[in-house]
């Protein structure tokens, strides 16, 4: 590991002026330094600011400081009651003692977890080292996106929290080098286009302080679909968020945004509309699945997971509609 | 909370790494120099740190590089919280950070600047009963070779305090982070049953 200097920081107005590298939970950032990947030669510790580990409702809005463990947003008592999705997709990552360093705001930039980006310099990795070719395009494939890939990279979006968090249109308050602005989550990750190494769309020392969610008719009836080679600590193969407005049975209105399986949360607006003012039944989360996986092209070890999500979809998608039965 | 037992000695004093022992002759005689002294004999530890171990006041030099999980170890000889990965993946090195557990492999030492630590060490008071988590992986078999039962009592006794424990199947998922390659798991869910009936008994 390259050596480092390590600071605390006091306030978040200090953070975007220093140019050293926000370190958060560290469970993504202190990983990738002791593979080398990742050689900050500053890093700034935010977890000692005061105020930004909250969570609270206000007005229609729920709100979470970025420092916020992922653990205590996975069993805040309105987080659940009030937007399921939000809480399950927090409490099925990771392992209770990750969730316990790791924060709200870190959770979002976690890297892909590639293992030809991860292990290392006897693979060549676009993503890792620009320019040198992706090793997933020849080799295997089978935890790689079929949905949002490129020439240079098809590695996937590995995070639960982003997805479901775009399936309820959350909303970024964020501070950085040129002041204060607000940015939708589904704008914040790139698609890796020829410049994969290129994530996000933050400045450098841009913060994330605040992830706001609207939660009005729509976030009880929700749920996070997540289906794992292991019931429980992996990563998604493929997920589903899914969030139902329904009156009567017929779907007002629906979000439906997947994970595992693109190399970014990915919403799919095609499988919302079939839903949207249609009598619900199995058959019909069926075809919302399948319009769901339309775009979906496969690699070589990949292709399982058209069928896997297609059904992970419907099931989701029944899932939440029986939550809008709840009082 | 018996993250700071009562009747323990004031200070761990920080010794030598085995690697830095290895190092030299002054060193056969140097089984706990003073922080400065170990700070002159590992050039990157840059980086004072004052924190709580087992109720014990600690004052050391670190290299900003330390995990959590090495400075128990190698710096303050506390072996019993384990490296499987080093990488978060397996909770080996289970310890509690502020009463709650954390994977110290992952933690940055520095990250434990004026704060508790609780590891297996501690978890019992010295010379007395041991805590009835260990005492329950004893009765109940919960192990084979050992390698990986101080992060799966560590995280247990979590798991017992959090409320996880209403049912196996609750148990299982709020210890999966937490691996047994020996595969001892039938044992360990039973044991934190039993645990946490005596536990919730005081
Ligand atoms: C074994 C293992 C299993 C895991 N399983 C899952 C899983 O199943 N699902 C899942 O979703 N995740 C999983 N994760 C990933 C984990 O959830 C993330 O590593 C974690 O959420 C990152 O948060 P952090 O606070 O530790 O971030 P850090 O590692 O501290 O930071 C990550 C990145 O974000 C930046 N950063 C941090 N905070 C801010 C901020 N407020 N503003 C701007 N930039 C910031 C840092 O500079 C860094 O680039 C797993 C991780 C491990 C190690
Ligand atoms: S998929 Fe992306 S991260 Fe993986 S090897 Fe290819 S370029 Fe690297
Ligand atoms: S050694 Fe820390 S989780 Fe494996
Ligand atoms: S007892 Fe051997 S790894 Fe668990």
């Amino acid at each position: 590991m390259q050596r480092f200097t390590y600071t605390q920081a006091r306030s978040a107005e200090a953070v975007p002026g220093t140019g050293a590298r926000i370190i958060a939970g560290g469970t993504t950032l202190y990983d990738l330094m002791k593979l080398d990947i990742e050689t900050p030669a500053a890093l700034l510790d935010v977890t000692t600011i005061p105020g930004l580990d909250g969570i609270a409702f206000a007005g229609d809005e729920l709100v979470f400081g970025a420092l916020a463990r992922m653990s205590d947003a996975a069993e805040h008592p309105e987080v659940l009651r009030r937007c399921p999705v939000l809480a399950e997709s927090l409490a099925k990552a990771a392992s209770q003692q990750l969730r316990n360093m790791a924060t709200l705001g870190g959770n979002l930039l976690q890297r892909t977890r590639c293992p030809y980006f991860r292990n290392g310099a006897h693979y060549p990795c676009n993503k890792r080292a620009p320019g040198s070719g992706c090793a997933a395009l020849e080799g295997l494939d089978r935890g790689h996106a079929l949905l949002g890939g490129s020439e240079a990279c098809i590695a996937v979006y590995p995070g639960d929290w982003a997805v479901a968090l775009v399936a309820m249109d959350a909303t970024l308050d964020l501070l950085g080098p040129r002041g204060a602005r607000s940015l939708k989550v589904a704008a914040l990750h790139r698609l890796p286009g020829d410049a994969p190494q290129q994530e996000t769309v933050l400045e450098p020392g841009e913060m994330i302080l605040r992830i706001r969610v609207p939660v009005g008719p729509i976030g009880r009836a929700s749920t996070y679909h997540k289906i794992r080679d292991r019931e429980s600590y992996a990563f998604a193969l493929v997920s589903a968020a899914v969030a139902l407005d329904m009156e009567q049975g017929v779907v007002r209105e629906a979000r439906i945004a997947l994970g595992g399986v693109a190399t970014r949360p990915w919403r799919v607006p095609e499988a919302e509309a079939v839903l949207a003012g249609r009598r619900l039944d199995r058959a019909l989360a069926l075809e919302a699945g399948r319009a769901a996986f339309a775009a979906a092209r496969p690699g070589r070890h990949n292709g399982f997971k058209v069928v896997l999500g297609t059904e992970a979809v419907a099931d989701a998608v029944m899932i939440a509609a029986e939550r809008s039965q709840r009082p | 909370m018996d993250d700071d037992p009562a009747g323990v000695p004031p200070a761990i004093s920080p010794c030598l790494t085995r690697r830095e022992a290895g190092l030299g002759a002054a060193l056969v005689a140097g089984l706990a120099p003073a922080a400065a002294q170990a700070a002159q004999a590992t050039p990157g530890a840059t980086l004072r740190l004052v924190l709580r171990v087992n109720g014990k006041a600690v004052d050391t030099m670190v290299d900003p590089r330390t995990s959590l999980l090495d400075l128990l170890r190698e710096q303050l000889h506390l072996t019993g919280a384990k490296k499987g990965c080093d990488h978060g993946q397996c909770g080996a090195c289970t310890v509690h950070l502020d009463g709650r557990r954390v994977a110290s492999c992952l933690t940055l030492a520095a990250k434990a600047q004026d704060r508790r630590v609780l590891t297996i060490e501690g978890l019992a008071p010295p010379g007395g009963a041991l805590h009835p988590m260990q005492q329950a992986f004893i009765d109940h078999d919960a192990l084979q070779c050992g390698y990986c039962t101080p992060g799966q009592v560590m995280a247990a006794v979590s798991c017992v305090r959090e409320g996880h424990v209403t049912d196996a199947a609750q148990i299982r998922e709020y210890m999966s982070g937490n691996i047994c390659r020996c595969g001892a798991y039938t044992g360990i869910v039973a044991a934190i049953q039993d645990a946490a009936t005596r536990m919730r008994e005081g």
